[in-house]
């Protein structure tokens, strides 16, 4: 598939704002324009981000953040695929792109967001497999990180204090990224002081819920060659995988794996496939990548990511972490802004989120957190009930 | 459990058998031979089509695949008792059905108890309560190793 250009990315800052998350999508569109150097009259398309939370489904995001810029006409459409919904909106753009419907798009997303666990909307449904994890287990999301990080511990010796240096590390990539809504650094000590959330799992190791808001503006190569851009930041792959039966991992939200009693489960599991889709379609391996933004909604995940974005064999994250690879400056360079430990979850806007900051870094726009020479990076992102999500972009 | 007046429901009904012999209900696909749990949310095998679903009691034993708490109380539509006693949650791995179960264990265990490979069997526990019912819900419970052995 041909690659689409970056004409413009802009955040809303990450934080507990509580205002209307209509605000924070408007801000960080008019950034994104901004950073294109082009005016909402001129995009075709608007491909927004899906938030359950704030009202009638995010107001059906693409339509609300259009009257926000001013209804004038324009094509929309609006993703929800949960903490996915971002890569999907700009899969939906990149959709409309290549096919020739429209030439440059905006894609935003953006979240206003309670606070503590994230929990399912009120009412009873003994049929929805979100509402009843909650009833009559108590398995809260971090529960299910728990469970992964426990085993992480047991099939390849991972201890606590593996998880609380992702945070460290993180922390102090975050120190530079004015979006972050996190910008201190942790020191270990300041990690094993805070509470257990869901053992092993402390406080600080596991994302909260934040307000913010993020865009990006892509278009054809031609438009941006049109436009003087001879040398974008590009999309070149997109990956929105589901899992393939039977998936033996046990995910939220559901109480139990499939069963293989059967079926072998394929070699490769559901995350691994998330990375293999993007490195297929744009003709290149883990060993190309220099810089890579996933999703650590809790510490010991950032340590999964590594391997499962192949970036080392089943094992060796710890070691990977440990000699200062995934640090800047280390030979692949991991949640270079802080990741959401840093930002906490924005649902809709998180997996454009890492979009921005990979695009920053391929830009070499990214300040003191810049990775040196970073050309292609790569994201990884989840939904709720079995959306993968990836984005390959490269200069 | 304490013997009382009230009456005792299935917080949810068609999850689990209520008896000493406790049995999870699952759903078995009549063609591909594969299991699912809750019965009918569970999902498919796309070469077998079609798929007819039976209902069948799951194994009573499994091992834990891995365990965790919640030091806080999770949200509604969790019925957190007050005060709030951290629960404690395994994923327990069936051998014949080959999949991995979430539930509370039951109470009386921390997470320092259990081990990955434990042998735990299912027991049904007090979900939460009211003047008049006590709901429950399926929990594991460890197995150790004379009670093993009793069995066998």
């Amino acid at each position: 598939m041909e690659d689409i250009a970056i004409l413009g990315v802009g955040m809303h800052p990450w934080g507990k704002w509580g205002r209307n998350f209509v605000e924070y999508g408007t801000v960080a569109a008019r950034k994104a324009l901004d950073d294109a150097q082009l005016e909402w009259s001129e995009i075709g398309f608007i491909s927004g981000a899906i938030t359950v939370r704030c009202g009638y489904p995010g107001y059906v995001a693409g339509s609300t953040m259009a009257r926000a810029l001013g209804f004038n006409g324009t094509q929309v459409a609006s993703s929800y695929a949960a903490c996915a919904s971002g890569a999907t909106a700009l899969s939906v753009a990149r959709g409309q792109i290549l096919s020739g419907a429209c030439d440059v798009a905006l894609v935003v997303g953006a979240d206003t967001t309670p606070d503590g666990f994230l929990a399912p909307n009120d009412g009873i449904r003994t049929d929805d497999t979100d509402w009843l994890r909650f009833h009559m287990v108590g398995a809260t999301n971090p529960v299910y990180f728990g469970l992964h990080a426990r085993r992480r511990m047991e099939m390849y010796g991972a201890t606590q204090e593996d998880f609380a240096l992702v945070k460290v590390k993180n922390s102090k990539h975050a120190v530079f990224n004015e979006n972050a809504r996190f910008n201190k650094e942790y020191a270990l000590e300041d990690i094993s002081a805070s509470p257990v959330v869901s053992d092993p799992l402390r406080l600080l190791e596991i994302c909260t819920t934040s307000d913010g808001g993020a865009a990006v503006v892509v278009s054809s190569l031609d438009y941006a060659k049109s436009l003087g851009v001879d040398n974008p930041v590009r999309i070149s792959a997109i990956a929105l995988n589901t899992p393939t039966y039977p998936d033996p991992l046990i995910d939220l939200p559901y109480l139990a794996t499939d069963s293989s009693a059967n079926t072998v489960p394929n070699e490769i599991g559901f995350k691994e496939s998330i990375g293999e889709h993007v490195y297929e379609e744009a003709g290149i391996g883990p060993e190309d990548v220099d810089v890579a933004e996933v999703y650590d909604l809790a510490s010991s995940m950032e340590l999964d990511w590594y391997e499962q974005l192949g970036f080392c064999q089943l094992g060796e994250a710890e070691s990977l972490l440990r000699d200062g690879s995934t640090s800047i400056g280390g030979r692949i360079p991991v949640n270079p802004s802080g990741g959401l430990g840093a930002f906490g979850e924005a649902v809709p806007a998180q997996a454009i989120a890492q979009v921005c900051e990979l695009n920053w870094q391929l830009a070499q726009q990214a300040g003191k957190r810049q990775v040196k020479d970073a050309r292609i990076g790569i994201t990884a992102n989840q939904g709720l009930f079995g959306h993968g999500s990836s984005v390959l972009l490269r200069r | 459990m304490t013997k009382d007046t009230k009456i005792e429901v299935p917080a949810v009904e068609g999850f689990f058998t209520i008896e000493e012999e406790t049995h999870l209900i699952g759903g078995r696909f009549k063609k591909s031979g594969s299991f699912c749990f809750p019965k009918s949310l569970g999902g498919s095998d796309p070469d077998f089509p079609e798929d007819e679903i039976e209902e069948v009691l799951l194994s009573r034993v499994g091992k834990i695949w891995s365990y965790t708490n919640s030091a806080y109380p999770p949200p509604p539509p969790f019925i957190a008792a007050e005060p709030y006693v951290p629960i404690v949650i395994a994923a327990v791995e069936l051998e014949e059905e080959k999949m991995v179960i979430i539930g509370q264990v039951v109470n009386g265990y921390s997470v320092e108890d259990l081990s990955v490979g434990m042998p735990v069997e299912v027991k049904v526990g007090t979900l939460y309560e009211d003047s008049e019912y006590r709901y429950l819900t399926w929990m594991w419970k460890p197995l150790f190793e004379e009670q093993k052995q009793d069995k066998n």
